[in-house]
């Protein structure tokens, strides 16, 4: 029984591996573009929801058919979203209802275990008919192919006659029999040295009464179930175990419930998502990807929706008309926007890479093999290496796995010497990288190296700067733009220190 | 001289928040990777405020020097480390008795507490007898100590706590379970049923049955079923139990506050000694610096990154050192040279050494002598913030601000690539404004920069140069010598080594 809600043809199981975890270069994508707040936003709260974001994420698509796929399960979701969330919390109940199905007192005894098996699939089957009947009321209203396949698996599979086996089973459980066990007071006035004793004179199954000897008695009720539990385990401990195979019973159905939640979790995610989005008043939209080879990236209204879910009010749109173009180079003042648009730019891909709507109000682009970021970073922590040295390693971990259309998000690269050793280095990767076929968007502040691109101007090049108004304030908007060799530190420093006398 | 605190001479008061070291100072000088070291395993001691409160004037910081002595020695550690296991081991007991639910479960744990806090108080009063002590600290408490032993209170504890361990050795019962039904009697040589019941239950293995009888739980806690057990077994013991009730109450805070005190504060030392020692063993010196709260001659042989160092030391490499010197009018140390050269390490170094000088420890270097200051600031440069919408040097700009305006004349300043992220007219114009200020206010510092001009800014400036290998400019020797500022950076030869240069990168990418 599989899901199959991520993939038509395959469940999500590589990318929730233990192992595939994020790489050094991913998590620097992670890092810089604030993914942890997306993540935060599909969570609503949730661990594991921004687990499971946080797995898709990074783990992007790369044909345009599968994203569709998505796109299509997104948009049922987003037209039935208490159906879908019903699912899942049938799936989190069924799985949170394992956990919480303890082990008793002595956890590896056998009879506890098997008890412990019966009443794990007791709730399997009640929550297994659940997901039957949202089946049979729902499922007319879903249009996309996986939805449908799945829901059809669900009426097929768990028909009235599988679900009868399992209640079968459950029947056949029982156990008791007396013990008598002697003990001393070992830690904390805790039972210790347990010794099976014989009942003297007597089968020690068949008699209760120890004669006349002085003794404190007591009853366990019926209905104190972590008391029956304790009993039990107290009287099986010699008794050799009978309980795998109704464990592996339930295992095999545990597995089906998390791929479930887990395939689940990210439409979920996605609608927790919206949903705050939506709130803050942005618009969002079904992007377009295009085959890699067309070099596209067209957008309207483009936002930082990390940005504008922490922001009240909405955060500043910006257009791109960059079809064609390998290069983008932003230049210009401090604060006007240019790191936002380069995130925005690196979430929309992202997540249009994944299925997920895009926060804009239109974008159509390349989809891409492989997205990268190299924003400049704080001391390394690690003291081992020089700043400089810190982002070359950073960038050769990145060129190590670009190919020829892969996007590489760069925010104040080589800034960590000066001016002029920066703007020489920073030349020679990118013109390497442009004429290799990658996708470059570059923000700096060298204007040594913005200008020198500007100079030798190709088609394939766009430059934007922040637009200023008349007064000298910021829009937060990029327009296109030759880069400027002014700066602003004489004007900051008279405004942060010119009331003080030296 | 009477007992009060082996961490504080005067008054043993906790640290005043205000005077406490800025969070973003210590993650900027790495002292924060130090703290959490010496924090390490060492939650229950709450040590982190000790680290964040500096002294202040020079007595205090000698009273800690002489502790340290003593505590170097190997008998004292081990006497006051066994201590302290000891005490660890009954704050864990405690913690179970305030965690349980039962009474007679409860009772039990705080019966061994106090038996293990009677046992570490004896150990270490007759271990500190053998042992030569020459600060004032451990001498006093060593007094203290002889006469607490004396005391009624500590006789009384240990005589009842002997009495009733005794007695619980001894008891034994038998616990019949059948359905529902549970009875508690006295155990009466019943015989061993066990054999036969394996014998009974064998059939019922599945071929390879696993045998997972050995394997139970151990928790502290008792199920209710194991709770009304040990109620039988109290009513079969009645005198016992009440007995063991009777203990709780008369002793409820049988723990001198002094000697807790003692436990806590130690560790201070203990934690710093255990970080230091593989330093040393690997050829690392430290030294009990000269220090002044008045004096800003400075001079430190062979210092060197006390967090890097010890990093370097778990991967089997040791740490360069390095030597400054600050005489007559001289205040503010300029760094420059190429990346990789140790630039930022040395700046983290001269930061840490005030800080570790005025919490009253040994220092990393050969010998020293340093200023006390009020307070030590950083401005190191930051990584872009999504939480701060300024920009980035607007902020740099507000933080040097804020520094210069809460800045006195006794503060130390440690600069790192300030205005690093502009354009290079900026940074050397700010640069000279904020390092004029600097000067001006007569702060002891260290800027590092990759403005050479500021090098020789005015006479409280001395210039000092990462090295590097001629030959071999990608090579770094991370010695900073005393020097003009030569304007070599070997950012090129870098790129190369990581395969970034035009040629090399095409190659790459081509395949």
């Amino acid at each position: 029984m599989k899901a199959h809600l991520m993939y038509r043809d395959r469940d999500l199981g590589p990318v929730l591996d233990p192992g595939h975890e994020p790489t050094p270069v991913t998590q620097a994508l992670t890092q810089d573009l604030e993914l942890g707040r997306l993540w935060a936003a599909m969570a609503a709260g949730d661990d594991f929801l921004a687990d499971l974001a946080q797995r898709v994420l990074l783990a992007s698509l790369t044909s345009p058919e599968e994203i569709t796929y998505r796109q299509q399960i997104l948009a049922d979701a987003v037209a039935q979203p208490a159906v879908v969330r019903q699912v899942y919390d049938i799936a989190v109940a069924a799985i949170t209802g394992e956990r919480k199905t303890f082990f008793g007192l002595m956890s590896k005894s056998p009879e506890s275990r098997l008890y412990r098996a019966a009443k794990v699939l007791e709730m399997f089957s009640g929550m297994l008919k659940q997901l039957r009947s949202v089946a049979d009321e729902h499922q007319a209203r879903f249009q996309s192919e996986g939805f449908r396949q799945f829901f059809a698996m669900i009426t097929e599979e768990l028909d009235d006659a599988y679900l009868q086996t399992v209640d079968d089973h459950l029947k056949e459980l029982g156990f008791g029999n007396g013990t008598l066990i002697s003990a001393s007071l070992g830690r904390g006035n805790k039972g210790a040295g347990y010794v099976l004793r014989e009942i003297p004179g007597q089968g020690w199954r068949d008699r209760w009464s120890l004669g006349g000897k002085p003794g404190f008695s007591f009853t366990i009720a019926d209905r104190d179930e972590v008391g029956q539990q304790a009993l039990a385990d107290l009287r099986s401990r010699g008794l050799a175990g009978v309980a795998s195979a109704l464990a592996q019973a339930s295992d095999h159905i545990l597995a089906f419930f998390t791929m479930l939640r887990a395939e689940l979790a990210f439409y979920v995610g996605a609608l927790n998502l919206r949903e705050a989005l939506t709130a803050a008043g942005e618009p969002v939209c079904v992007p377009v990807p295009v085959a890699g080879e067309k070099l596209a990236l067209t957008a309207r209204g483009l936002y930082d929706p990390s940005l504008s879910l922490r922001l009240t009010g909405r955060a500043v749109g910006n257009d791109a008309d960059a079809d064609g173009k390998r290069l983008i180079m932003i230049t210009g003042a401090n604060q006007g926007g240019k790191s936002t648009f380069l995130r925005s730019v690196g979430l929309a891909q992202l997540m249009m890479q994944c299925g997920l709507f895009v926060a804009a109000e239109s974008f159509t682009a390349s989809v891409s093999p492989g997205i990268f970021a190299h924003f400049k970073r704080e001391e390394d922590a690690t003291m081992e290496q020089g700043k400089l040295d810190e982002e070359l390693s950073r960038m050769g971990d990145i060129a190590s796995q670009l190919t020829p259309g892969s996007l590489l998000l760069c925010n104040e690269s080589f800034a960590s010497t000066n001016e002029q050793e920066g703007s020489e280095i920073g030349r020679q990767i990118v013109r390497a990288l442009l004429e290799s076929g990658v996708r470059v968007l570059f923000v700096t502040h060298l204007f040594d190296l913005a200008h020198s691109f500007y100079s030798g101007q190709s088609d394939s090049s766009l430059f934007l700067r922040p637009e200023r108004r008349d007064d000298g304030g910021r829009t937060f908007r990029l327009l296109p733009g030759e880069p400027l060799s002014t700066s602003y530190g004489p004007d900051l420093y008279q405004q942060i220190f010119g009331a003080d006398s030296p | 001289m009477s007992f009060r605190s082996i961490l504080f001479e005067q008054a043993p008061d906790l640290p005043e928040p205000a005077r406490s070291a800025a969070p973003q100072v210590l993650a900027d000088l790495n002292l924060d990777q130090v703290c959490s070291a010496l924090t390490l395993g060492r939650d229950q001691y709450d040590l982190a405020p000790y680290f964040l409160t500096p002294l202040h004037d020079e007595a205090a910081i000698y009273y800690r020097h002489q502790v340290l002595r003593d505590l170097r020695d190997s008998d004292v550690r081990a006497a006051v480390a066994a201590f302290a296991r000891g005490l660890t081991t009954m704050r864990q007991g405690l913690a179970q008795v305030s965690r349980l639910g039962h009474r007679y479960q409860q009772q039990r744990w705080f019966l061994d507490a106090a038996n293990t806090y009677g046992q570490a108080v004896l150990t270490l009063a007759q271990q500190l007898r053998d042992v030569q002590l020459n600060s004032a600290g451990l001498v006093s408490l060593r007094e203290y100590l002889e006469t607490y032993l004396q005391s009624a209170e500590y006789q009384q504890l240990t005589a009842s706590v002997a009495d009733l361990l005794d007695r619980l050795r001894e008891v034994r019962y038998c616990v019949h379970v059948k359905a529902n039904r549970v009875r508690v009697t006295r155990y009466e040589d019943e015989k061993d049923y066990g054999a036969e019941v394996e014998r009974t239950f064998a059939k019922f293995a599945q071929g390879t049955a696993t045998d997972d009888r050995t394997t139970f739980r151990t928790l502290a806690e008792m199920d209710h079923v194991e709770a009304k057990i040990l109620d039988g077994v109290a009513t079969l013991f009645p005198e016992l139990f009440r007995d063991l009730d009777d203990f709780r109450r008369r002793y409820a805070s049988y723990a001198d506050d002094l000697v807790m005190t003692f436990d806590r504060e130690v560790q201070f030392y203990l934690a710093y000694l255990d970080y230091i020692r593989p330093l040393e063993s690997a050829g690392c010196e430290f030294c009990y610096p000269e220090v002044s709260t008045v004096s800003k001659q400075t001079r430190v042989d062979d210092g060197f990154d006390i967090a890097l160092a010890s990093k370097l030391q778990g991967e089997g490499k040791t740490v360069v050192a390095n030597s400054l010197q600050l005489d007559g009018p001289e205040r503010v140390i300029v760094v420059t040279g190429p990346n990789q050269g140790g630039k930022t390490t040395f700046a983290r170094m001269f930061g840490q050494l005030h800080y570790l000088a005025s919490l009253g420890l040994p220092v990393p270097g050969r010998a020293a002598r340093l200023f006390v200051p009020d307070r030590i600031f950083t401005h190191f440069e930051k990584e872009e913030n999504l939480d701060n919408l300024r920009s980035n040097l607007e902020d740099e700009l507000v933080r040097m601000h804020d520094i210069l305006a809460t800045a006195t004349s006794r503060s130390v300043i440690v600069m790192n690539e300030s205005f690093a992220s502009t354009t290079l007219e900026d940074a050397s114009f700010l640069g000279a404004e904020i390092l004029r200020r600097v000067t001006g206010q007569d702060l002891l510092g260290l800027y590092v920069t990759f403005v050479d001009r500021l090098a020789a800014l005015n006479g409280a400036c001395v210039s000092m140069v990462a090295e590097i290998v001629p030959d071999n400019p990608a090579d770094r020797t991370f010695r900073i010598v005393r020097k003009p500022a030569d304007g070599l950076a070997y950012a090129a030869a870098i790129a190369d080594r990581y395969g970034l240069s035009y040629e090399r990168l095409r190659e790459l990418l081509s395949r």
